[in-house]
């Protein structure tokens, strides 16, 4: 599904992501942790096309990613959401879900401007497919709310139901559970794991690490830039060196 | 949604029917020719608020695509062409019937092009410098897009100014009407001039045009390209992540308000008979960013109402000498007090900021 080889990125004089390489089969959840600063959304803003990587090769499905535009490489089936939830100002949760379903859709500029009957049955398609997606994620009776008016977990869900109407084969999920609380958290666990059962890849990026430690099938560490260890979450539970620059820097603090 | 839309637009021309039978009413039909500009302008308001209010996108160059249209409609068709009637150029273009003989007031033999070929020339030229114009300038954000879109203002006004062709500060007159039907049988033409018999033909003419292009916009803002823009007013790194080519989707709709300006400005100028250099300059531009948001920017409603109606009390003269004053005024006020345009104010959400 998604695989990165040796992939570099400096700012400057920093060295954010070294050599990094992995591999992201289909139908897995993967996860991505590190301590803070340690290139976690550097490098998921490489795999989204949002930067180029210095050095290196990022392949999905089969093409080489690396240096497209976001746009591209999102319609060949690539969807994410973000850590600062980014919503659409004055759109309704509905319009924003709608939006997600661009890359399944392909009316024109002027089909649109001249309402042509071919596009109508799209349209009805696109939104009834939002509805769908916001019963799914239970904030359908929110759909003509503004979205950034919504409460901050409702907004996590609107984003997420965006991704889903994209029809994405890869989910990018930057801290998905950032700010919400226990119950919200196993919510988001919950939805996860279902995502994944719709047959989406998912690769997530997480702070949270009981949730990390619940769902993945592997787990990436990444630390000042560099991959430390992936394996499976037993394992890197065990891993003395993941204890001691991660875990143990918890312990430190607290 | 779309039943109440097509209420909207059935109301809209119901009342510029009724408009039209009250100043005959009345006897007052020397408003129709204002009202007749009005709807010009207010074409490219309109145009404008998609790429301001929608897309947000903003352009303080707009008068510069007006005056594209109106200055290269207008040189077409009055510069004589007999000097060159040998040049294959000409030739050319009298081959593919788009010139027209005629004689001037003084008897001189006239070779102009067409109005119709003029007008799809200037409008395609029109369209052809947005996109030239709006390819690296549209990765511009913010402040920086605003003064590079004032750059290009500034230059198409000063061009107008200094160019022998367009006139320099005279401008061109003697523009001729333009014909758009030839007449059929019983039916008489319609042509785009501002003759007094003419005034009700023309206006129609011009709020027919606005009436459609503002269905146009209204089914734009509705349709996925619309979606999309929108979007990209809301974050363009979201839009561009659920797979909106951002770039691509700003440059198009650049390129039709430019089309909208330039459009309203061909048709503005064969309705006067010329047109002058005042019409590119900056201060136009301001003045439609200041309909823009004086409609609520986001409000293609809004921007037809206020920008038919400023503009009428403009062209009426009501703010007298301090005409571009006012404007500049309501763009302040707007601003400062009714940032979603003055048909949004509500009067509690006034008082609240007047205490801020």
């Amino acid at each position: 599904m998604l695989e990165l080889k040796r992939i570099n990125k400096y700012f400057g004089g920093l060295h954010a992501v070294n050599d990094v390489s992995f591999r992201v089969d289909r139908g897995m959840i993967k996860a991505v942790i590190g301590p803070n600063g340690a290139g976690k959304t550097t490098l998921f803003n490489l795999i989204a096309g949002n930067l180029a990587p210095s050095s290196g090769e990022i392949r999905f499905r089969g093409r080489a990613i690396q240096g497209m535009k976001p746009h591209r490489i999102a319609a060949l089936g690539m969807a994410r959401t973000f850590q600062n939830i980014k919503l659409f100002q004055g759109m309704t949760a509905l319009e924003s879900v709608m939006v997600g379903r661009h890359v399944r859709s392909r009316a024109g500029f002027l089909a649109g401007m001249f309402h042509l009957p071919w596009t109508w049955a799209e349209e009805r398609a696109i939104r009834e497919r939002a509805m769908e997606l916001l019963e799914l994620l239970g904030i359908a009776e929110f759909a003509d709310v503004e979205a950034t008016s919504l409460a901050f977990g409702q907004q996590r869900s609107v984003e997420m139901a965006r991704a889903l109407a994209m029809e994405p084969h890869l989910l990018l999920l930057d801290e998905p559970a950032a700010g919400l609380n226990i119950y919200e958290t196993a919510e988001v666990a919950r939805l996860i794991s279902r995502i994944r059962d719709m047959g989406i890849t998912v690769l997530l990026v997480e702070h949270d690490m009981s949730l990390v430690m619940d769902i993945s099938d592997e787990i990436v560490v990444l630390s000042f830039g560099e991959k430390i260890a992936e394996d499976i979450p037993s394992a890197i539970q065990q891993n003395p060196e993941v204890i001691r620059i991660y875990l143990g820097e918890d312990e430190e603090i607290a | 949604m779309q039943f109440t839309r097509s209420r909207a637009i059935l109301c809209l021309i119901l009342l510029v029917i009724a408009v039209q039978v009250l100043t005959r009413v009345t006897g007052t039909q020397f408003y129709l020719t204002q009202l007749t500009m009005a709807a010009y302008y207010a074409l490219v308001v309109i145009g404008l608020t998609v790429l301001m209010g929608y897309a947000g996108q903003i352009s303080l160059g707009h008068a510069g695509f007006f005056a594209i249209g109106g200055y290269l409609s207008a040189a077409l068709t009055t510069h004589n062409l007999v000097p060159y009637a040998h040049s294959p150029l000409v030739h050319f273009l009298g081959r593919i019937g788009v010139l027209v003989q005629g004689r001037d007031i003084y008897g001189e033999q006239l070779l102009t092009v067409t109005p119709w070929a003029a007008c799809v020339l200037a409008v395609v030229a029109a369209a052809v410098i947005a996109l030239l114009l709006g390819i690296p300038v549209l990765k511009l954000k913010g402040h920086y897009l605003a003064m590079a879109t004032l750059g290009f203002g500034i230059i198409i006004y000063r061009i107008a100014l200094a160019t022998d062709y367009f006139g320099e500060a005279d401008g061109i007159s003697d523009v001729p009407g333009f014909t758009l039907l030839p007449g059929i049988g019983p039916v008489g033409p319609l042509v785009v001039n501002g003759d007094f018999g003419n005034r009700v033909q023309n206006y129609y003419i011009a709020w027919g045009l606005l009436i459609v292009g503002m269905v146009l916009l209204l089914n734009l803002i509705d349709s996925r390209v619309g979606r999309a823009l929108r979007s990209i007013h809301g974050s363009e790194e979201a839009a561009e992540a659920a797979g909106v080519d951002t770039a691509r989707c700003k440059l198009q709709v650049f390129v039709l308000s430019a089309v909208y300006a330039a459009l309203a400005g061909v048709l503005l100028t064969h309705y006067n008979g010329g047109l002058g250099p005042s019409e590119a300059s900056v201060m136009k531009s301001v003045r439609y960013v200041a309909l823009v948001a004086v409609g609520g920017m986001a409000n293609l409603w809004g921007a037809l109402v206020m920008g038919v109606s400023l503009t009428f009390l403009s062209l009426r003269g009501v703010f007298g000498s301090y005409d571009d004053a006012v404007f500049g005024a309501i763009l302040i006020l707007v601003m400062l007090f009714a940032p979603d345009g003055i048909l949004g104010v509500r009067p509690g959400t006034l008082l609240a900021r007047l205490k801020r």
